[in-house]
């Protein structure tokens, strides 16, 4: 399977010596798809996307993205985050540096471009998400839907093989979270392949491929996003949705 | 109190020769400004590192960390420059104590190294608790796009806990002003230390500390003037204190 991006097999992982945060997480994620991970909080899901890029350690399993073992001995993590794009839910643009400068900055200091080429593609980049009149403001001066397209361009700036999204509205303003949706379901049609860690299942209804469902540490399910809002068959999967549906 | 005022006395010849009695204060000025730049520095420079190492996941490495801040910041500035000065050269092997006193201004450079070492823990407590103050994942989000932990520290950690710790660090700038006048009990001769020499030399004790004060204030609000700009320079729109 070599347009398989993100694979965990039988990913376990601990917090101390008792409490286990992750139960036998296995999960495929292929070129193009965009899986949507949902599931009530503490069920784990920000802790696995988190491990993913090797921002949170696992201590049994695997997790294999475009090809790097993340356990193998020696590996370039730094190097393997560069490829993988990262948003997060309190955005954690760089509150020192304008929004161009954050856009530059990784891509001057870590792929080494240089520097009129990055700012033409965070220009660019920009322009894309609608922010090209803030160019040279600073993060504290936007609002939060604003700062998450800038993360999201932030992210893409770096031309990352795969995106990952860790409840990237939760922390927005209920008028601010389409504008951040409609910037993920353009690149979702444009064909990124994305992980999703979101409560918005309108989102999951338009764009995701696969709907996958956690609970207290454990993927009790994984389906194809029909199957799973047709008739998801698991009875705390039903409950879940049939709670955050109901608004 | 049949004190006998004489304010002209800073013009008059001192009793060391080649010079008045001003003179003597603007070489103990000098020497108070060089031993507290070059001490700042190295609090700065060994502050900014041991901070950075108390902040750092490894155990061992915060450990080592906090041992040399116990250390310099619970023992009296006085004791430190004292076993610097006169401890230190007879515990080193002969040869080298015998080097170390031989060394022309050598209550120089103990006061340079004293101070510095005594400031840095203050300084490494200060930036510790403002690389503490940083949201956490502006570690992750640094890491996420493939900086390694040097760059993160350097290019998103670093720049914004300098910017949280500014205000207390002009404090701690000025204390190392004020502080390098223990130095003269190991016979540095700073601006406090000529101070007592003209009270001696001329039993003008009221001019010459009043001199010695305002020379002090003065240089101490130029310098909290100077970290003002710099807070002002360096603060970035939208964010921390207004």
């Amino acid at each position: 399977m070599t347009d398989t991006i993100i694979a965990l097999e039988h990913v376990d992982k601990w917090y101390g010596p008792s409490f286990q945060v992750l139960k036998d997480c296995t999960l495929a994620v292929p070129k193009g798809e965009v899986v949507v991970v949902c599931g009530p909080s503490g069920s784990g899901k920000s802790t696995l996307i988190k491990c993913v890029n090797a921002l949170e350690p696992f201590q049994k399993g695997e997790i294999v993205v475009d090809g790097i073992r993340l356990h193998e001995k020696g590996v370039n993590l730094p190097k393997l985050r560069a490829r993988v794009g990262m948003v997060f839910q309190h955005f954690e643009l760089f509150p020192h540096l304008s929004v161009l400068e954050n856009l530059d900055l990784a891509q001057i200091k870590v792929l080494g471009r240089g520097k009129q080429a990055a700012r033409a593609k965070s220009v660019a980049l920009l322009q894309r998400v609608e922010l090209s009149a803030h160019a040279d403001k600073f993060p504290g001066q936007l609002s939060g839907g604003q700062q998450q397209r800038v993360a999201i361009a932030r992210a893409l700036a770096m031309d990352p093989v795969v995106m990952l999204f860790d409840e990237p509205t939760s922390a927005l303003d209920p008028e601010m979270v389409s504008e951040v949706l409609d910037v993920m379901v353009q690149l979702a049609q444009e064909g990124m392949t994305m992980m999703v860690v979101t409560h918005e299942m309108g989102f999951a209804r338009k764009v995701a491929h696969r709907v996958v469902f956690m609970d207290r540490g454990e993927i009790v399910v994984d389906a194809r996003k029909d199957a799973f809002f047709g008739d998801v068959g698991n009875e705390r999967a039903k409950q879940f949705l049939s709670k955050i549906l109901q608004h | 109190m049949n004190y006998h005022w004489n304010w002209g006395i800073f013009w008059d010849a001192s009793p060391e020769g080649g010079g008045t009695y001003a003179d003597m204060l603007v070489s103990g000025l000098r020497i108070t400004l060089a031993v507290s730049v070059l001490a700042w520095v190295i609090a700065l420079g060994m502050g900014s590192a041991v901070g950075v190492l108390r902040s750092l996941p490894n155990p061992w490495l915060r450990r080592l960390a906090n041992t040399y801040i116990e250390l310099l910041r619970n023992v009296p500035l006085l004791v430190q420059l004292f076993l610097w000065y006169f401890v230190l050269p007879e515990v080193v092997p002969e040869a080298w104590g015998d080097w170390l006193k031989s060394l022309r201004d050598a209550p120089f450079y103990t006061a340079v190294i004293g101070l510095g070492l005594f400031m840095s823990a203050r300084v490494a407590v200060q930036i510790a608790t403002g690389i503490a103050a940083l949201p956490r994942g502006q570690m992750a989000a640094g890491l996420a796009l493939g900086f390694t932990l040097p760059q993160t520290y350097r290019y998103v950690i670093l720049p914004n806990a300098f910017r949280v710790v500014l205000p207390p660090l002009t404090s701690e700038t000025i204390n190392t002003i004020k502080n390098s006048s223990v130095a003269l009990t190991i016979g540095l001769a700073e601006l406090t230390a000529r101070a007592r020499a003209i009270q001696e030399f001329s039993f003008q004790v009221f001019e010459a500390f009043t001199a010695a004060t305002l020379i002090y204030l003065a240089i101490n609000t130029i310098a909290t003037v100077l970290m003002r700009l710099l807070e002002r320079r360096m603060r970035v729109p939208g964010y921390g204190a207004k």
